[in-house]
């Protein structure tokens, strides 16, 4: 791949517009670039999740486009947009026993007709898919039975069997705690930059947010109030107004990227710093 | 490593195994019954009418065998068969594993148009396995939209729903039974728990054609099938045409109920015993899943058929009573293991 294409633009939204009879998402405009990590933030009901599936192409825009490849998504037959566009959702609930590795061969499906069996490459596609989650060793467990990180990474690797160029997550570090949480999503941005996919994320963890995403997009009432590097969004006034209560917005000693963190109350005698109290890490 | 990964090696292995053991216990049931039969004579009869050499069996014997024991030894094969592979879609197109047209009310709905068919155009031979399959249809829609809450389907809503209607149903029937015929109404009674010892109206090859259709079209749908059971908006963005996939196995499932109603009556469990046996031997792959209910409900039937003969021969129990007695408590022992709490929560919640 060379690295014109690996830069160019995966993902287009034109004005896109979609609504429910109490909840508007109004004309919305952003570009994805392959190899680059979006992540959508915004509280809830901002239209985070409706806009995700405006994306995954689950949802038809009522106005305006959305062009994977210059083309609307909704013009892709269901097998076509599967090739191209995968999505982590929040959690899946299971009837019934599924084994690890039968799992990630459903990514597969679209890539295969119907009544066929999954054949050696697909079948190799799948264990390098585990092994790029460090779930190999999983493949003949029950979904069941393994620990909520680890099926997260499941979740994740049945998305990279589909071998996509999109891939979108919905809250997928819902209910894990935080160092399952960066895992995933140091997984998630070291896959993207390695084999170049885009990646939108819907997240309500506003710090990781801020340490892997690329661009932010900030959403409130189904508007976008600000789109752009996760600096120029997180301005304290501005999510202080989002989130109706008092933060502290100040760059990483290190990294540099924006951390957000309750403010102290006023006159405590033991407010220790702006690290005491992390509401994106609670 | 590669044990969990389905190949077509092992789904035409485990239809081979199931395929000798419908041989084997369809044998058997051949020699049951009011006139015992030995094994020895059964071989011998069909030996001698391959080779078309005359036969060492009474007039009578042969008469029992051919004419009557080999016609309902095949209808109960279809029969199971058919409830089987119903059972299977229904769980599948509702994603409840407790989902079977005998428990959702759709048997009484097929039974309902058979009996409805049966009062006002009885003359006609196509009207009730007709009727049978609307009526299975409406049930299966009108179960459908009541077992959901939010717009979501909910496990024990669903189940509710099923059992309500079948109740309701059943009083319909039951005040219809008034206008049938004397003669009509003690084979309709019987009908109703499930028999097969009324003889189709029509041929078995016109039996077994809308079978083999109602297969044909799920299997086609297996590895849909595969994904729709974690969900409507996971399969779509994996890439199934849900709506499609939902449509084909919602008619097939209906047709299986109504063409099995139509013939042998509401006989239950059917298709809620064999999937889950095949689940627990064989795996929940669609794509294995099919073939080996099929197989296994005619199995089931036949082996349930014998027993309904013979346990209190000269006279015989319905076989909805036999399979009831034994579906019944697997029903419950799953309600209570398999149906978890959470998976109803999450069917009304935590989706936003």
């Amino acid at each position: 791949m060379n690295p014109d294409r690996r830069a160019s633009v995966l993902l287009e939204v034109r004005q896109a517009a979609y609504g429910f009879s109490h909840f508007q998402l109004q004309s919305l405009n952003l570009s994805l670039h392959r190899g680059e990590t979006l992540a959508i933030i915004g509280p809830n009901a901002s239209g985070k999740s409706t806009l995700l599936k405006l994306l995954a192409g689950l949802l038809q825009p009522q106005a305006g486009a959305v062009l994977l490849d210059g083309r609307p998504v909704a013009s892709f037959n269901f097998r076509e947009r599967a090739r191209r566009i995968a999505v982590v959702q929040q959690e899946s609930f299971l009837h019934f026993p599924v084994r690890v590795m039968p799992f990630v061969l459903q990514g597969r499906y679209a890539h295969m007709g119907p009544m066929q069996f999954e054949t050696r490459p697909h079948q190799e596609v799948a264990r390098a898919a585990l092994l790029q989650t460090r779930t190999g060793h999983l493949a003949e467990r029950l979904l069941q039975e393994i620990s909520g990180g680890e099926k997260q990474r499941v979740v994740l690797a049945r998305a990279l069997a589909q071998q996509p160029e999109l891939l979108l997550l919905d809250e997928p570090t819902l209910h894990l705690d935080i160092g399952s949480q960066v895992e995933l999503l140091r997984l998630v941005q070291s896959l993207a930059r390695r084999n170049h996919y885009a990646v939108a994320l819907v997240s309500h963890e506003l710090n990781l947010a801020a340490e892997f995403a690329d661009t932010v997009l900030l959403l409130q009432g189904g508007r976008a109030l600000r789109y752009g590097a996760p600096a120029e969004v997180f301005e304290r006034e501005l999510l202080e107004e989002v989130f109706q209560t008092e933060l502290d917005v100040f760059p990483h000693p290190e990294t540099g990227r924006p951390r957000v963190v309750l403010r102290a109350p006023e006159g405590d005698p033991k407010g220790g710093g702006p690290a005491a109290l992390d509401p994106g890490l609670r | 490593m590669t044990t969990t990964v389905l190949t077509w090696r092992e789904v035409a292995r485990v239809c081979l195994l199931l395929s000798a053991a419908l041989l084997l216990i369809s044998l058997i049931a051949l020699t049951l019954g009011g006139a015992a039969i030995p094994a020895r004579s059964v071989f011998a009869a069909f030996w001698e009418g391959l080779t078309q050499s005359p036969s060492s069996l009474s007039v009578e014997h042969r008469l029992i065998l051919f004419d009557v024991r080999l016609p309902r030894l095949f209808l109960a094969m279809i029969v199971g068969a058919a409830l089987s592979l119903a059972g299977a879609g229904y769980q599948a197109l509702l994603r409840n594993p407790l989902a079977d047209p005998y428990v959702l009310g759709v048997s009484s709905g097929a039974a309902l148009g058979t009996i409805l068919a049966l009062a006002l155009a009885a003359r006609l031979t196509l009207a009730m396995p007709l009727a049978a399959f609307v009526g299975a249809s409406l049930t299966t829609a009108a179960v459908y939209f009541l077992g959901q809450r939010g717009g979501q389907l909910a496990p024990y809503t669903l189940l509710l729903a099923g059992v309500i209607t079948a109740s309701f149903l059943s009083a319909i029937i039951a005040f219809l039974l008034n206008f049938l015929s004397a003669s009509d109404l003690r084979g309709a009674t019987f009908w109703l728990m499930g028999d097969l010892s009324g003889t189709a109206p029509f041929s078995l090859a016109w039996l077994a054609l809308p079978a083999l259709m109602s297969f044909g079209v799920m299997y086609y749908y297996a590895g849909d099938l595969n994904l729709l059971l974690a969900g409507e908006t996971e399969a779509e963005s994996l890439g199934v045409d849900v709506g499609r996939t939902k449509l084909a196995i919602y008619l097939a499932a209906s047709l299986a109920t109504g063409l099995a109603v139509s013939v042998s009556g509401a006989i239950g469990y059917i298709g809620l015993l064999v999937p889950h046996l095949v689940r627990l031997l064989f795996g929940s792959d669609y794509r294995l899943l099919l073939p080996a209910s099929a197989l296994g409900g005619a199995v089931v039937l036949v082996t349930a058929d014998a027993v309904a003969r013979s346990v209190a021969a000269p006279t015989e129990v319905p076989v909805g009573a036999v399979t009831a007695v034994v579906g019944a408590p697997v029903f419950i022992y799953l309600l209570r293991f398999r149906l978890n709490d959470r998976s109803s929560a999450s069917a009304t919640g935590e989706n936003s």
